[in-house]
């Protein structure tokens, strides 16, 4: 369970290029649900989901993550939470270039100290799951629009996080890629976990994989409802 | 953990450092030519004055030259009668030496008697850049013009041993009847007188009792000839550095470009890292890696060079500075010596600096809020 309350983010505060983002957000997000915060460009979705995923620190108000308050811990820890608990897909997916499948998925995982056999035994059990296992040793640029997506999915999954946030999963994608996206994020409401997606594509928000759509514009969320 | 942490940290660093070969590569090229000049010349010098130190080890404490209103005059042998009288005096002996031009070669030759060695007025033996200059064997003949423009001929008795070469490279070894026939110097008079002192703790209280009793006399000490050798080496390698400062300075601002000013794309990965859950030290340790990754092979590899470059091509590229004092030089084979002293400077002012440039601009870019990535 999240809870924002009455959050607003302001970029360059007090300069001549002020930019409210969010303003005034109040909302409780479910666990275990898929959802989808929906809207124009500019309409605030992407920066409210930073907010919520420890990225960055709101303005003014508080957020709880579960029973605690993150909205005041510093840097060091906002990350712990951001790597535990999050896991992350990016609108270009963000993989790092000149670096093999395998190590792209193990990147979120080095922090942790863990042995370097356990993680590759975890990511290599992912590379399966999305039909990859012949691309582990590959660059990423080798790979093909759909392959990197699901490249991207994974490494998401690689600290077993409980929540996945993804922002405008499907821009780049097709119809086929975009509907076989929300598939995985059903599987993922199916495990158990809790999703995050800011999108303005149907596909995605009118999926039957989704629970809940928030509207937002100018900042604001203007309607709030079961999908 | 850890250890596995900085493991992780560093194959990533590796595997990053492989991405962007050709920048890396150049990078460290430049580095390795730094390093590997700065290394030459401070090996060089230092091992050029630990030469000089060891061949004076043996000679005497106290040289006595004679002055006459400061020019340097030949020395009655009667004054080492006076001498030797002093108290901690142990022998007191004339030595016969003294320059003489070849306008053949356009060279200064140093001739000199030498102790303890039985060679025939005729007989010379000559130091091994002479004999390569004027291209003598044993058995060949020099002819040399004497004080009375008489042109004798001195046969080549043997050539000295290429370890002594440093000092001996210009050196002609006489006998005493030849070195006086050839300068025309009697039996009274010397060049200098060497003085062997009992207690090297005496030497100071000798060298004031010479100058007392013998007022026109000026004695040197061992240690202020090697404190010459040293100035000497040390100012033709602060020379040396000096016209090669530009050149360090050239790649500092280089490195400072390559290393210091991250591109649009390492500042984007950057915050890729701290986006998927990386901190801001984790990506500064990434950065310390790669800045020690990169500055310790070039120093490694430089050091190397440098070392090879001084004590296996006998400093092919440095010596026409740095050695020479007269048109003949030495031609040797230094032997290696480097001291722990000097790896740590060298290390001080090539690694350091440059880790400390690549950490301070990584730092800057570190600190950026990760969300940076998803709003570009």
């Amino acid at each position: 369970m999240i809870e924002l309350k009455d959050i607003t983010k302001v970029f360059n505060a007090g300069r001549l290029n002020e930019v409210v983002a969010v303003a005034g957000v109040s909302l409780s997000l479910e666990a275990g649900q898929v959802t989808v915060f929906k809207g124009p460009s500019g309409s605030g979705k992407t920066t409210l989901l930073g907010l919520i995923g420890c990225m960055a620190r709101p303005t003014a108000g508080r957020i709880m993550l579960g029973d605690r308050e993150i909205t005041s811990l510093p840097e060091r820890f906002l990350t712990a939470i951001r790597r535990q608990t999050f896991g992350f897909i990016f609108q270009q997916f963000n993989l790092l270039k000149g670096i093999t499948v395998l190590e792209n998925i193990m990147l979120p995982a080095y922090p942790t100290g863990e042995s370097y056999a356990a993680l590759k035994a975890r990511a290599m059990e992912l590379l399966e799951l999305f039909n990859l296992e012949n691309k582990a040793a590959a660059p990423v640029e080798w790979l093909s629009g759909g392959e990197t997506q699901r490249v991207a999915i994974a490494r998401a999954l690689i600290n077993q996080p409980a929540i996945i946030i993804a922002d405008e999963p499907t821009a780049h994608l097709d119809t086929r890629l975009s509907r076989e996206f929300m598939e995985i994020m059903r599987q993922f409401r199916a495990a158990g976990k809790t999703v995050f997606i800011a999108s303005h594509d149907p596909i995605v928000y009118d999926s039957d994989a989704v629970n809940r759509v928030v509207d937002m514009r100018d900042g604001q969320v203007i309607v709030s409802r079961a999908a | 953990m850890w250890i596995e942490k900085q493991r992780h940290i560093l194959d990533f660093t590796l595997s990053s450092l492989a991405r962007r070969k050709g920048k890396n590569l150049a990078l460290i090229a430049v580095y390795v030519l730094t390093v590997s000049i700065l290394g030459s010349v401070m090996f060089y010098s230092a091992a050029m004055k630990r030469e000089a130190a060891l061949l004076l080890k043996d000679t005497p404490e106290i040289v006595v030259q004679r002055t006459v209103a400061g020019r340097h005059d030949l020395m009655p042998v009667s004054y080492g009668q006076e001498i030797v009288k002093i108290r901690g005096v142990g022998t007191v002996k004339g030595r016969l030496w003294g320059y003489y031009y070849d306008p053949t070669v356009k060279a200064n030759y140093t001739f000199m008697v030498p102790e303890g060695l039985s060679l025939t007025e005729e007989e010379i033996i000559v130091g091994r850049g002479l004999a390569r200059v004027r291209q003598l064997s044993k058995g060949s003949r020099l002819w040399c013009t004497t004080h009375d423009r008489k042109n004798v001929p001195f046969r080549v008795f043997d050539i000295l041993a290429p370890e002594s070469e440093l000092i001996s490279a210009d050196l002609i070894l006489i006998s005493e009847p030849g070195f006086r026939k050839l300068f025309g110097i009697s039996g009274q008079y010397a060049t200098d007188l060497t003085v062997k002192v009992r207690n090297p703790k005496e030497i100071l209280t000798i060298v004031a009792k010479i100058r007392q009793i013998l007022p026109d006399s000026r004695p040197i000490t061992r240690e202020e000839i090697l404190r010459t050798y040293d100035a000497v080496f040390d100012w033709r390698g602060g020379l040396v550095l000096l016209a090669l400062a530009g050149a360090v300075l050239a790649f500092l601002i280089f490195a400072w470009d390559k290393a210091g000013g991250l591109s649009a794309e390492e500042r984007r990965e950057i915050g890729i890292l701290k986006a998927i859950g990386w901190e801001t030290g984790d990506v500064l340790q990434m950065k310390f890696w790669e800045g020690l990754t990169i500055s310790l092979s070039s120093f490694l590899i430089g050091t190397l060079l440098a070392y090879l470059h001084i004590f296996f091509t006998s400093a092919a590229l440095l010596s026409p500075v740095i050695k020479g004092w007269s048109v003949i030089y030495p031609d040797f084979r230094l032997t290696p010596f480097v001291s722990g002293v000097q790896l740590a400077t060298l290390f001080f002012f090539t690694v350091i600096p440059y880790t400390v440039a690549t950490i301070v601009p990584a730092w800057r870019a570190a600190t950026i809020d990760p969300d940076t990535v998803m709003r570009t």
